[in-house]
């Protein structure tokens, strides 16, 4: 079975993001590109259940400017077979990525894709559930854990007040939560082997997609600061605070 | 046209959530329709019929929605769409994870976790983990939206709205509910708690925790936690507080022993009061505490809670 791994190239979950002055959006110049956080743990558990045995080939694919290469060489040094990158400036919304996704599962034949459920820029938690519909296949998003069997993948999800368990039957989509596993580093030989590995580059035209932006971003501000209040110098002293403003 | 809100519910009771997504839909389109879709769900649809505003409430009750399996859940809203410009859902596990598969089978882009409606056509929501706000417009296509929870007051539950039932639709039969392992507590959940206390790796133990529950159980609050203290396995991973975990704003939010990761702001920075307990004094958590204390939470905690008593 082969798996489809879509990355996100994002700015690093490390960075403290500035809004433009001119309030169009947030400024990626000069700023530490990543992974998405979320979709390196979809590669990792791609890579374990290649390593089962469960899985035959892992594509790693992400749509985004040329920079999106080292995203997919990342997932490749990870242990990812191949990639493919959908070549895109600018904006670009989680329905049209889903349509995108589409056409290459398709192509593929991919009996699995792992996404990451969310992209920590945008934050939109879509595009796994949207591609999900778009192929008529069943969802397991949020995934904590995942099993493999006959003809039908067992998810156990993370939701509101604890865990529940799905049989999905496969083909399927997973979205991946934080605790599915912990990703491996790179080691620098696979990292040398990457780099041989083969990428190939694409459109959202060769797939038919319109990846037009759909929404219109008016502007994009700072959220309301806080300020820092009062030190207290005791427990006790807090308690009758707490008193005074009424909340306790 | 009119508006349709997905309730969240247990099928015995109605989700908060739900009052809270239809105080939103009531700012986007009128008039105003609740879903009940669940199994032996009566309990919830009586209570969604006292909603506020609602006009009515149509129930599907039915075994297939019993575990709201977002692929026979989707089938159902998608088979009333045509009556609606928007269909909001409570930015839930269950409503993220429903909306946007209808949303693509309608063809229209999702609008995720407003915080704000400007206008009917206008929409506030975080983006970067709350780092930044963006101000979209939704204009010229159906309205699927999620809402944060805690940005928006529940309607009051003084309604009579008409309780209608409707036939369940196809389900694809590609998924199956297989087990749920729910946490129990007697102590309030998180997202609909006036107090929370939560504690982080200051902590060092779950045995610990019990300092914590202890308080929480004088001032009737909920028990959150911060990631570090989830991944050292103190506390089950559904107390997270944070932009991965649980998205909250109470009017009063005790951090003990939680240095203030940006992740963890992200996901209670909006609440009333806000409390911080850390020896360490340089803790970020300190610089949007409204009250802080610099102090051993070991030695602060009991104090705390011998102060309660008086």
């Amino acid at each position: 079975m082969k798996v489809l791994v879509p990355v996100k190239r994002v700015i690093d979950f490390n960075v403290a993001v500035r809004v433009k002055a001119d309030r169009s959006g947030v400024d990626l110049a000069n700023v530490k590109m990543s992974i998405n956080p979320f979709d390196e743990i979809a590669v990792e558990e791609a890579i374990r259940l290649k390593e089962k045995g469960k899985v035959t080939e892992i594509i790693a694919v992400s749509i985004g400017p040329a920079g999106a290469t080292e995203t997919i060489r990342t997932a490749l040094a990870m242990g990812a077979d191949r990639g493919i990158l959908v070549k895109h400036e600018g904006e670009i919304e989680p329905l049209a990525v889903a349509k995108i996704l589409k056409a290459v599962a398709t192509e593929e034949q991919a009996g699995l894709v792992i996404l990451g459920k969310q992209a920590i820029d945008d934050d939109c938690n879509q595009t796994g559930q949207m591609l999900a519909a778009l192929l008529g296949w069943p969802q397991g998003t949020f995934a904590a854990k995942l099993e493999i069997g006959d003809g039908e993948i067992q998810v156990t999800r993370e939701v509101d007040g604890g865990l529940q368990t799905l049989a999905l039957k496969l083909p399927a989509i997973v979205t991946t939560d934080l605790r599915l596993n912990e990703p491996r580093y790179a080691s620098l030989p696979n990292i040398m082997k990457a780099r041989k590995k083969p990428i190939a580059e694409k459109s959202a035209g060769d797939y038919g997609v319109d990846p037009a932006p759909r929404l219109k971003v008016l502007e994009v501000t700072e959220p309301q600061k806080r300020r820092s209040g009062a030190k207290v110098g005791s427990a006790t002293e807090l308690v009758a605070h707490l008193r005074g403003v009424g909340v306790i | 046209m009119a508006a349709l809100v997905i309730a969240e519910h247990s099928n015995a009771a109605l989700d908060d959530a739900t009052a809270k997504a239809v105080t939103a839909a009531i700012q986007i389109s009128s008039p105003v329709h609740v879903l009940v879709a669940g199994s032996n769900c009566q309990g919830a649809a009586d209570a969604a019929a006292k909603l506020s505003g609602v006009e009515k409430i149509l129930v599907a009750d039915d075994a297939r929605y019993a575990h709201c399996l977002a692929e026979p859940m989707a089938e159902l809203i998608l088979s009333l769409a045509a009556n609606y410009d928007a269909i909001l859902a409570p930015a839930t596990a269950n409503g993220k994870n429903i909306l946007p598969r209808v949303a693509a089978k309608l063809d229209v882009p999702q609008i995720s976790e407003i915080i704000e409606v400007k206008s009917p056509d206008v929409f506030r929501r975080p983006i970067y983990a709350g780092n930044a706000i963006q101000t979209v417009e939704a204009k010229g296509f159906k309205k699927i939206i999620t809402v944060r929870i805690s940005a928006f007051a529940p309607v009051a539950m003084n309604g009579n709205a008409a309780v209608e039932k409707i036939a369940a639709s196809a389900d694809p039969g590609l998924s199956r509910f297989v087990g749920e392992n729910l946490s129990r507590s007697e102590r309030p959940e998180l997202t609909s708690a006036k107090i929370i206390i939560s504690g982080g790796r200051g902590l060092q133990s779950k045995e610990n925790f019990a300092l914590i529950e202890r308080i929480a159980d004088r001032l009737g609050a909920a028990v959150g936690a911060s990631r570090a203290a989830v991944d050292a396995g103190f506390v089950p991973n559904d107390r997270q507080v944070g932009q991965t975990g649980k998205v909250v704003a109470p009017e009063l939010y005790i951090a003990v022993g939680i240095s203030g990761a940006i992740q963890h702001l992200a996901g209670m920075k909006d609440s009333k009061i806000i409390v911080a307990i850390n020896k360490d004094e340089g803790a970020p958590i300190f610089t949007i505490a409204d009250y802080g204390l610099v102090a051993d939470l070991f030695e602060a905690l009991p104090e705390f809670e011998k102060a309660l008593g008086v």
